[in-house]
């Protein structure tokens, strides 16, 4: 019996009937495709993008030079120079991230104590040379100056599960 | 006399007449293309080409113009004459094709009366173009693609050869028009059914379209008999093979869909109107099994050919001849 269902089945293209009667169902479902320069899709708060030095409200930066990123940096991607400022503390005179060599696996954000360097949710920093990718302090912080809002929103809804 | 029946007169209204079946049919191969990837997004539940032009509507225009601009790049070991002359079979016999298709009745450049052989003949010669490309190329992938598809074809045309026979029998006659024309009762998909799925399988073997498109096998063999073409020459081929679709198309509606005839005598006024309609029908079906279906392996694709759809369409062919003759329904010459 079970041989006469298959071939009459066969014989009746049920199977590819199906798979066409699928296929037409799929042509008029609503598209998922979003219209992406225009539209975009949603991020994680703990999306890893482009990095940024942060301050604190007074407009000092956190950065204390501990070094721990530097060393972490799987990729060693980071490069600091460091010596005391004239008022006496430690800071940084160097700090820089090639954006070609990082990987973008986040423990330099993981391990700073200070929450000086995060990685923000800006995706979109392609540039047409290599070199506008060699980013320094300067680059840096003015990305933390200009993020810092969302950066800070990011952190306190991430915060509950660090 | 007028001047329409001198020479002169004739040979400017059959270029003409040439002209106004010609451009309509590449500006539908530039739409069928942007009618495959939105049909293929839409199953894909994708959004397809939407950026150029109002809901991506330039896109086609777009395409060519970036394919005139490439080089031309001719393999050193290929031979050259052959290598370029290949493209121009293909897409020549994609034109020539359509001298003999009514569009509406009595709309036919040429109204010969062995229509359906011209038509079967030009389509078997589009092998050569395939053939000749692979073998010009001097390469092996571009080989491998043009055995493939000759094979293919080859098998194919003779089931699709006995299903033009049975409706050749229920219409009496090989002139296009008189085919359309007896169907004015009952469009031949109808008693012929069977027949019509074997000939639309068939079809999409003829024209190597998917799931039958081992011939071009982007997984397998990169891109088939064109592997080794650019710029214009591939411009050619995509262009021969997109009309070879719409052919084959209007070849089906004349046979099984009635051709410009409307549903149960419907506005027969718009002629031309119906016939577009049902080639679109058609073609939508050909995306639509594409956008369905996998790949045929090689054996398979042969297996099918050979051993299904020849018997059947012998034994079909059979039965439909004797069932015309039990019920003298057989069109007698006239």
């Amino acid at each position: 019996m079970a041989v006469l269902d298959r071939t009459a089945r066969s014989l009746i293209l049920a199977e590819l009937a199906e798979g066409l009667w699928l296929t037409l169902r799929y042509f008029f479902r609503p598209k998922a495709t979003i219209n992406y320069p225009y539209e975009k899709g949603p991020l994680s708060p703990r999306f890893k993008g482009e990095h940024a030095l942060r301050r604190y409200p007074n407009g000092e930066e956190r950065c204390i030079a501990c070094k721990l990123c530097e060393a972490i940096c799987p990729a060693q991607a980071i490069t600091i120079e460091a010596e005391p400022r004239a008022d006496g503390s430690r800071r940084t005179t160097r700090y820089d991230i090639d954006m070609t060599k990082c990987i973008y696996c986040g423990l330099c954000e993981e391990s700073c104590p200070v929450d000086a360097i995060v990685e923000g949710p800006n995706f979109e920093f392609a540039a047409e040379t290599r070199e506008e990718l060699f980013y320094d302090k300067a680059k840096l912080l003015e990305n933390g100056d200009r993020w810092e809002d969302e950066i800070a929103r990011r952190l306190e809804i991430d915060a509950p599960y660090r | 006399m007028s001047f329409w029946q001198t020479p002169l007169g004739d040979l400017i209204l059959i270029v003409g007449e040439t002209l106004a079946l010609l451009v309509p049919v590449l500006i539908m191969v530039a739409y069928l293309t942007y009618a495959e990837r939105k049909v293929l997004a839409a199953i894909q539940v994708r959004k397809g080409p939407n950026v150029v032009g109002p809901f991506g509507l330039w896109q086609p225009f777009a395409d060519a113009i970036k394919m005139l601009m490439k080089e031309t790049i001719i393999p050193s070991g290929a031979n050259r004459f052959l290598f370029l002359i290949a493209p121009l079979i293909t897409f020549g016999l994609a034109m020539i094709a359509w001298a003999v298709i009514p569009v509406n009745a009595g709309w036919a450049i040429s109204n010969i009366n062995v229509g359906v052989l011209y038509l079967f003949a030009i389509s078997s010669l589009g092998v050569y173009g395939i053939i000749v490309a692979g073998w010009a190329s001097n390469s092996k992938y571009a080989f491998l693609g043009a055995m493939r598809s000759a094979a293919q074809m080859v098998s194919y045309e003779v089931s699709m050869g006995f299903v033009i026979v049975s409706v050749l029998l229920c219409a009496g006659s090989l002139n296009l028009s008189q085919i359309v024309l007896a169907q004015r009762q009952l469009w031949f998909f109808i008693p012929l059914f069977p027949m019509f799925i074997v000939f639309f399988v068939s079809v999409l073997a003829e024209t190597n379209r998917s799931p039958f498109d081992l011939p071009e096998g982007e997984s397998e063999i990169v891109a088939g008999f064109f592997v080794e073409y650019s710029s214009l020459s591939f411009g050619l081929f995509f262009l021969g093979e997109y009309a070879n679709m719409i052919l084959m198309s209007a070849l089906t509606t004349i046979l099984f869909l009635g051709g410009w005839l409307g549903p149960f005598g419907l506005w027969p006024a718009i002629g031309p109107i119906w016939f577009i309609l049902k080639v679109c029908f058609c073609l939508f079906v050909f995306i639509w099994v594409r956008g369905t279906f996998p790949r045929y392996r090689y054996d398979q694709l042969m297996r099918l050919g050979w051993k299904v759809f020849l018997p059947a369409s012998l034994g079909w062919l059979v039965v439909t001849a004797g069932g015309l003759l039990a019920t003298g329904f057989l069109p007698t010459p006239a």
